[in-house]
């Protein structure tokens, strides 16, 4: 088997070294090789959003990201989501809302809306529904995801970091 | 047990919305799911799938693959046990699972596992499965329900006799098993019908489409003791299944819970634990099996497709006086459909004194079908509330009218067979009335429809724990995954009765060895019989404590009653401690705190076989918007109301309505499973089999109705399932409310909804 890469990257603000095979995406390599496994895989195919991190601010799914290529990039995932003892806003909303039911896209959804609302501070309900449909949830029906984000929206009063 | 089901009881905890205990694990991505864990030296297994729909397995060849650096087992069916035909207890039949599990003789379906490799990595393992050899003699394969049933079909098991018909048919049959539900006399209650409506409806096979892949890590030691650690909704059940399987010893085999990404009956059995084992044995290390999407799709539980058809007899004031019903449903490789569950519930809303149903199993080159939220009570809703949609048109009666005169309530004799208790049906449909989106106005091509939903909700076995800390807080242990909140219900219930806040109740879902059995988290029953459980073992706990507080003031423990998290001394015993001075409650942590002095520590226990499951009856409300040029269906509004008994985290039981009325709507509108020519699944993933998304719902208003279901203390029924049911003839009532048009075949999709407007206008 072909010799291994190695990569230089920051992680959730941390500068982070791995080695990794030319065909590993970025979520395997989180998930197997950094044992980062909040970040999730329904499909490996782009398809679920359950992998979603942010590659230089960008939303990505990390299933369709390969591992090289996070040389030189700064990557966020849901570990880096709360601020040492303090959640994240949308955590706090998502949490209040019950807006998860088994819990295995919610990580994925964190991180999107994260997205979302550096982008949009405040976006209507369908500009929620439209970010947040890469990603599935069978649980939920959505209701109380599109809530909690619309809630944490406010709560933020546009500071959106 | 106490008939009183909490209705004039006030409660501090039941009926909040405490932050669940498990929340910062999960907001946070601490939380482990099945293939978040591994172990050091850790292989991957990887699993060799049939290229055929249908086929007898000649040879297979594992050498080469074995020769590969870095593979360090391959097994087959030759490796597990070959168990008699018969092994079966319950329903499930332990010779079919196995050759399920891998195929033994004959391939049954596309994807139908072969053979396994552990490899120290799963790409190694994936170029061992192209090394495998298997060779194949293809066989013709049926696919269609109709097909299967014909005479001269393509039989899958030549051993297969149908059940259920007298005498046994001296031919094999993919009819697996014939069953029939009867009361009265239907022909000769057709004379009293001033209208007879008959339909054929017909459903597509779809997934249960859980967002976590199946996926597991087991570890055998030499002696044979054995770890598993799993995501699935019952580790009592992979237990139990895994050493039947692999004629081991429950003893030998330790299961440990991992969180569960979603289930909806998909993961109430073993596909990938006892091939781990073995691997695992073979190889003296842990092995790894997590599954891709594609497997999930093509080899994990669908549910059925399924051929109803329902005649039925009603008199001019809409009152239906005879009802023959014909299921069908498909089995999937091996018998077991659900079309037990659809025949008893296909009549369930309606009060009725004669019927006839016959139901039919039968099985199909396609993936064993699994349990999928309310089994087989989807498909039958659609057909029969959809009649009587049409009943109430024919005779122009106002459809929630005519549900009202046929609608079963207290002391009902339920068309399944026993008579209802208090029941909220009525309720539900009153609701409905009252609800403002009832009266709302509507927009162009938008239509309104409604629905009822049935479903039994179950009880079955469960076993809890309570602890009582040194300072007065509590451990709850029970052994049912938590698969939407459950351990928060668990806590509020055992804060209520202990009397402490729910934040001082840990929740814990513990392993195999050290709860007692837990039956599987399915069939709405966790809330109510696990509830229940917690509640037994709280109660045991405040029994302790009275008889502590007791024996520190020296009183009769009768004269101790628990208030607030406090004993309190009551009678005589009370008039003893005031002409001492010392008449104050005991709280719980000075009891706690004083336990090594009063006796030990204090633990209540409970294990139980809970009864008495109330049904469920669920209503929903959809506005749908049809576009004539595309026929795609747009959901505009939604609102489902239900009878939950009591909700325990009102939160949680919307969540579920929610995410039942959010299935239901991707059942209805779009989703299947669709088949080439040669048998093989053709929208293994999520991008083409399509599953709604947020762009596609709105927001699902909820209204909870509380009929206390008499036999839980607190009056729960399960919620889970029952909310799936409705939703398909909602929205086939609503599109043919917008255009007319009455769909009796799913998906709704904009090829079928527009094929159908093309025929009404009179198009080819
Ligand atoms: S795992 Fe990446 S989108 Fe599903
Ligand atoms: S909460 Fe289960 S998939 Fe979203």
């Amino acid at each position: 088997m072909a010799r291994k890469t190695h990569v230089q990257t920051t992680i959730n603000g941390e500068q982070t070294e791995f080695l990794c095979h030319p065909h590993q995406s970025l979520s395997e390599v989180l998930r197997d090789e950094l044992h980062m496994t909040g970040t999730k895989e329904g499909c490996t195919t782009g398809d679920c959003g359950a992998c979603s991190v942010l590659l230089d601010g960008r939303l990505v799914c990390g299933c369709l990201v390969l591992a090289i290529e996070a040389e030189d990039t700064e990557i966020t995932t849901i570990e880096g989501m709360a601020s040492g003892e303090k959640l994240h806003p949308l955590q706090q909303k998502f949490l209040e809302h019950a807006a998860l039911q088994c819990g295995i896209c919610t990580p994925g959804f964190l991180i999107a809306a994260k997205a979302l609302l550096e982008h949009n501070p405040d976006p209507t309900e369908h500009e929620v529904r439209y970010w947040l449909s890469g990603n599935l949830c069978r649980c939920t029906g959505y209701d109380k995801i599109v809530a909690a984000v619309l809630d944490a929206a406010q709560s933020m009063g546009g500071d959106t970091r | 047990m106490s008939e009183s089901n909490g209705s004039d009881r006030k409660f501090k905890w039941v009926g909040t919305r405490p932050i669940r205990h498990d929340g910062v694990d999960k907001v946070t991505g601490r939380a482990n799911y099945g293939a978040d864990f591994d172990l050091p030296g850790m292989l991957h297994a990887c699993m060799l799938r049939s290229p055929h729909a249908h086929a007898r397995i000649l040879r297979i060849d594992t050498s080469k693959a074995l020769a590969l650096e870095g593979v360090k087992a391959v097994i087959t069916s030759d490796d597990i046990p070959e168990l008699a035909l018969t092994d079966a207890s319950g329903p499930t039949n332990f010779s079919d699972l196995s050759r399920n599990v891998l195929a033994r003789d004959k391939v049954l379906y596309h994807g139908h596992a072969v053979a396994a490799v552990a490899a120290t990595s799963t790409r190694i393992a994936q170029e061992a499965l192209a090394l495998i050899e298997v060779e194949y003699e293809p066989l013709p394969h049926v696919l269609d329900l109709r097909a299967a049933m014909a005479p001269d079909a393509p039989i899958l098991h030549d051993h297969m006799r149908t059940k259920g018909v007298d005498p046994t048919p001296d031919k094999a049959s993919n009819i697996a098993a014939k069953m029939e539900l009867s009361r009265g006399d239907v022909d000769q209650a057709r004379a009293y019908a001033d209208i007879i409506i008959e339909r054929e409806f017909e459903t597509a096979t779809v997934h249960q489409g859980d967002i976590e892949p199946h996926a597991c890590v087991a570890q055998t030691n030499e002696d044979g003791q054995t770890t598993v650690w799993a995501s699935s909704q019952g580790h009592f059940m992979i237990r139990a299944y895994s050493a039947r399987l692999l004629q081991l010893d429950i003893s030998q085999i330790k299961v440990i819970p991992m969180e569960i990404g979603g289930g909806f009956g998909g993961k109430t059995t073993v596909y990938l634990e006892p091939i781990a084992i073995v691997l695992s044995r073979k190889t003296g290390r842990p092995v790894k099996a997590v599954m891709t999407r594609d497997e999930v799709f093509r080899a994990t539980g669908p549910a059925p497709a399924t051929l109803i058809n329902v005649k039925f007899g009603a008199n001019r004031d809409g009152k239906v006086v005879a009802a023959k019903c014909k299921l069908v449903y498909e089995a999937g490789a091996f018998p077991g459909s659900p079309v037990t569950a659809g025949a008893m519930c296909i009549l369930a809303p309606f009060d009725l004194d004669h019927f006839l149903i016959e139901g039919y199993d039968v099985v199909v080159n396609k993936p064993k079908t699994a349990a999928y939220r309310a089994p087989g009570a989807p498909p039958a809703a659609f057909a029969a509330e959809t009649v009587i949609d049409e009943i109430a048109h024919e005779l122009e009666i106002d459809p929630l009218d005519l549900r009202r005169n046929n609608a079963v309530s207290k002391g009902s004799q339920a068309a399944y067979g026993p008579k209802f208790s208090d029941i909220g049906l009525l309720e539900t449909l009153d609701a409905l009335r009252a609800h403002p989106h009832y009266s709302a106005p509507l927009g162009e091509n938008q239509g309104r429809g409604f629905a009822v939903g049935f479903w039994f909700n179950a009880g079955m076995q469960s076993s809890a724990e309570v602890k009582l800390n040194e300072d007065g807080t509590a451990i709850v242990i029970e052994g049912c995954p938590d698969i939407g909140g459950s351990r928060a219900s668990m806590a509020i219930m055992a804060a209520e009765e202990l009397g402490i806040d729910v934040y001082k109740v840990r929740p814990v879902v513990a392993d195999t060895e050290t709860v007692g059995i837990n039956d599987t988290t399915g069939g709405s029953r966790v809330t109510f019989a696990t509830g229940m459980a917690v509640i037994e073992a709280s109660q045991e706990v405040v029994k302790q404590c009275c008889q502590r507080a007791a024996s520190v003031w020296d009183i009769d423990p009768t004269d101790v009653i628990w208030q607030d998290g406090c004993a309190v001394a009551t009678g005589d015993g009370a008039k003893k401690l005031e002409k001492e001075d010392k008449l104050v409650p005991m709280p719980i942590a000075e009891i706690a705190a004083g336990a090594a002095r009063t006796g030990g520590p204090i633990t209540g226990k409970a294990s139980l076989n809970a009864r008495g499951a109330g049904p469920a009856f669920a209503v929903h409300l959809v506005d749908v918007e049809v576009d004539r040029d595309t026929g795609k269906v747009e959901i505009v509004r939604y609102t489902t109301i239900q009878d939950a008994g009591r909700a325990i985290h009102p939160a949680y039981v919307e969540g579920q309505m929610q995410g039942g009325a959010a299935q239901g709507i991707g059942w209805a509108l779009n989703e299947e499973y669709v088949y080439d020519a040669d048998g093989v699944l053709a929208n293994p993933g999520f991008l083409d089999y399509r599953m709604p998304v947020a762009l596609d719902l709105p927001m699902i208003d909820t209204v909870i109705v509380e009929v206390p279901n008499p036999r839980h203390p607190y009056g729960v029924r399960g919620v889970g399932e029952v909310p799936i049911v409705p939703p398909i003839p909602a929205i086939a009532n609503a599109i043919h409310d917008a255009i007319g048009i009455r769909m009796r075949k799913l998906p709704m999709s904009p090829p079928n909804v527009l094929a159908e407007l093309v025929r009404a206008s009179g198009g080819a």
